[in-house]
């Protein structure tokens, strides 16, 4: 038991550290200064978002709509600001006003209609994704305003500023969950919704603010994918839903809820990105990538998953 | 009646649980054709003796024989075939299929590969016939009420040639009506030559059932009586059958002359009329059986569920909590029955879970002021004696005392003043037992007031100063503190609504 509960602390920065000893010895670009940058800028948007999805899985939940959301805010910013000519910051406005609708409306569904999550944001999931294709046609939408690449190309000192987002959204999320009372109420309503119930809480306003929150941090995160691709495309968030859902899983969230923290969200991030990198340094083919993709989350979610099942035998037979 | 031979016997069961004996050296016969009545308190052992019949628990020591066979222990099979079924509360009846279907269910005729819907209809039109169950057998079960339900199960374990039929409270969840058809059912079963092994809580229809009773108490056999030979207040007598133990701290009146809380005419949620008031600083006990409403009315008074009529006075003034934050902000607390599944958040700190409900209050711009949540936590572990070395422990890790000490901190922390305790002892040890009713006496000598559901009548009687008992979702009686006693306890907790 006491090597359980050192996995549990520590692992995951052990399998961080493991990773990168492995690319730094098995190629001689991963252990470079400018690679590293691009790593960071690599996961930024992945962090950005994983902190929406950290919320909602500690709820019990989960939202399969990151990726469309994502996608939606790259086609409709691209879309006021080449078609309608619309300055960037409005467009941008806007567009991230539209997915923190979106967020409310799947949590508004799942408290008050009582369907599972995973329904509802797999269904929002595949209408964005049909809305997107609609507005766009299928055809990428580019020639931004040259002063909009900054979000997505620029750097303060040599930090790239989607690095400095995601360190802001991050820890904008880790404030949440440690210092605010809501944030408390997300373990709570994760932990036990009949008691938190009991206990005063606003289970109904605590799903609204959970999906509302993910859908405003996929939305930054559609942004920042927008700036640095400079193309709005209907393809943009595809399948993104699952790397966050792997980042956040690998942070020790639990998928059934109740249990997790901010800062090993960070490292399961990380892990993902020199995991992709890496591979691209290798030249490991993008099916095999996959494949190593599905097999972690099976892990994580399994690893997860094993000691529940495992902590509940304990309880039973004491 | 002529003297018949026995059926089933156990001898000497004994069923040991790590810290309770469930059953100790328990008899039982059964003679062949007889209704044989089984009475007892909650937890006097009636479960653990039916499971012990059907194999599904195995009992320590002691002998089970059925048709002169003798075994150490059953399994679902063998009981089986040695024709012993046990109609449960809960049916296990597949509610898409066919009543056919059902009572085939597992053991489908067949035609071929294919299943024989009319071969199954016809046995089930011949099994009805005999019993005379007005139900087509193509009917989906769940389109049959409660009770042509059960007449389904009881059919099912007919069609398995059943010799001994166990039911285990049938009368519970069924109308007045449907509780006449199934007497009418039992009269049949038994002309048919069934055995019958009859539990039930209400004593009228025990009286009116059985050939003869075997009483449990405390996972011991008191007695097996003919039901012409004896009468209710006997009966109840050897149901409850003891002193008071010295378990209880001493209790001074700490009662004022004010209403804290007035209900009227409560209705909805499986309540039917119920009318009470509860004086500031008071201990009000509510007695009665599983399912006579108690929880229920906690539920309604705190916000969880809905009445459909009726009022709440709180201080005087009307109140109406439709959730529980409003009965909360109101200074009304629960402490509720499962602590596990709905009382502790065992996943987070005891300091949390103490401030929960307050969280808001002790938060500047939603930022939890966490040495004010400190103090608070640490204020509550000193007064309530909570033992553990830290605040940061989690709830799990805690004593079932400890949790509940936990939870009743919540409610001191929120300033509650009108505690409702449902069940609040179950499954505590006696030493922390001791140390919740001290709690108790504390709260109502510091001028909180204390509504308690409890289905341990000791522990209601030591506590409350008056007791409302409940069936059937109305008031059956009300009993000061000086007429206390469990036999006129017992007697309104079983009586039903209407005469049989």
């Amino acid at each position: 038991m006491k090597l359980m509960e050192f996995i549990k602390k520590y692992g995951i920065y052990v399998v961080l550290l493991l990773l990168v000893i492995f690319f730094s010895v098995s190629t001689d670009s991963f252990l470079v200064s400018s690679n590293l940058f691009n790593v960071a800028r690599q996961v930024s948007m992945l962090g950005i978002a994983s902190v929406g999805m950290a919320f909602v899985l500690l709820l019990g939940g989960i939202d399969l709509s990151i990726g469309s959301q994502i996608t939606v805010v790259n086609i409709v910013a691209a879309w006021m600001m080449v078609k309608e000519g619309m300055n960037p910051v409005m467009s941008c406005f806007i567009a991230i006003a539209i997915s923190v609708f979106v967020g409310f409306l799947n949590g508004w569904i799942i408290a008050n209609i009582n369907m599972p999550p995973l329904i509802v944001t797999l269904s929002s999931m595949t209408i964005l994704e049909g809305i997107a294709y609609i507005i766009s046609g299928g055809i990428p939408i580019f020639g931004f305003p040259k002063s909009f690449a900054v979000i997505g190309q620029g750097y303060i000192g040599p930090v790239p500023i989607p690095v400095v987002i995601m360190i802001i959204i991050l820890g904008i999320g880790s404030f949440i969950l440690n210092k605010t009372y809501f944030g408390r109420y997300f373990y709570a309503v994760g932990g036990n919704e009949e008691a938190a119930k009991l206990s005063g809480i606003h289970v109904k306003r605590v799903k609204y603010l959970v999906y509302t929150l993910s859908g405003l941090f996929a939305g930054i995160a559609g942004v920042v994918m927008l700036s640095r691709t400079n193309s709005g495309q209907a393809l943009a968030g595809k399948g993104f839903e699952f790397d966050v859902l792997t980042a956040v899983v690998l942070g020790g969230v639990s998928v059934n809820g109740g249990s997790g923290k901010m800062s090993n969200v960070v490292a399961g991030v990380l892990i993902l990105g020199v995991l992709s990198n890496g591979m691209v340094l290798l030249n490991v083919s993008q099916y095999v990538q996959m494949v190593t993709k599905g097999l972690v989350l099976l892990v994580a979610v399994g690893f997860d998953c094993w000691q529940k099942y495992k902590s509940v035998k304990v309880a039973k037979t004491a | 009646m002529k003297e018949a031979k026995s059926i089933l016997q156990l001898q000497n069961i004994k069923k040991t649980y790590p810290g309770v004996v469930a059953l100790n050296k328990v008899d039982l016969e059964l003679k062949e054709g007889e209704i044989h009545g089984l009475v007892g308190e909650n937890g006097a052992g009636k479960s653990t003796l039916i499971k012990t019949c059907t194999g599904a628990t195995i009992p320590d020591s002691g002998k089970i024989i059925i048709n002169g066979i003798e075994y150490a222990q059953m399994n679902p099979k063998l009981a089986e075939n040695n024709g012993l079924a046990v109609i449960y509360q809960e049916f296990n009846l597949v509610g898409e299929l066919s009543v056919a279907e059902n009572i085939f269910l597992g053991r489908a005729i067949r035609k071929g590969i294919m299943i024989d819907k009319k071969a199954m209809e016809e046995e089930t039109e011949k099994i009805f016939k005999q019993f005379q169950i007005n139900i087509a057998p193509d009917e989906l079960v769940k389109n049959l009420t409660v009770g042509y339900q059960q007449l389904v199960e009881i059919a099912k374990a007919i069609s398995q040639n059943a010799r001994i039929l166990i039911m285990d409270e049938p009368s519970a969840p069924l109308t007045k009506s449907e509780v006449e058809r199934l007497y009418e059912m039992i009269e049949r079963l038994k002309k048919a030559g069934v055995t019958i092994l009859y539990i039930s809580h209400r004593l009228d229809e025990i009286f009116y059932l059985t050939d003869r009773i075997t009483v449990l108490r405390d996972g011991e056999k008191v007695q097996t009586l003919y039901t012409k030979d004896t009468y209710v207040d006997e009966l109840v007598t050897l149901m409850v059958g003891r002193e008071l133990k010295e378990t209880f701290p001493p209790r001074t009146r700490t009662y004022r002359n004010e209403v804290l809380l007035e209900a009227q005419h409560l209705t909805g949620n499986g309540l039917k009329d119920i009318s009470f008031e509860i004086k500031k600083g008071e201990v009000l006990g509510f007695a009665g059986l599983i399912g006579a409403g108690r929880t229920e009315l906690a539920e309604i008074i705190f916000g969880v569920k809905a009445r459909t009529s009726g009022k709440i006075f709180f201080k005087g003034k009307e109140i109406a909590p439709k959730t529980p934050r409003e009965a909360i902000d109101h200074g009304i607390a629960l402490v509720p029955e499962d602590r596990k599944q709905q009382g502790a958040l065992l996943d987070m700190e005891i300091k949390s879970n103490i401030t929960m409900t307050i969280m808001k209050n002790i938060s500047n711009f939603s930022v939890i002021n966490k040495k004010e949540e400190k103090n608070i936590a640490s204020k509550y572990k000193e007064e309530l004696k909570i033992k553990t070395p830290y605040l940061e422990q989690k709830v799990k890790n805690l004593s079932g005392g400890n949790q509940q000490k936990v939870i009743l901190g919540k409610w001191l922390a929120a300033d509650s003043e009108l505690i409702i305790l449902d069940e609040p002892t179950r499954g505590i040890d006696i030493g922390a037992k001791y140390e919740i009713y001290k709690l108790i006496n504390k709260l109502v000598e510091s001028g909180k007031t204390v509504l308690m559901i409890s289905s341990e009548m000791e522990e209601l009687m030591g506590m409350s100063d008056r007791i409302i008992v409940l069936a059937e979702g109305k008031i059956t009686g009300e009993v000061r503190k000086e007429e206390f006693t469990q036999e006129l306890i017992m007697s309104y907790a079983s009586k039903t609504g209407g005469k049989l």
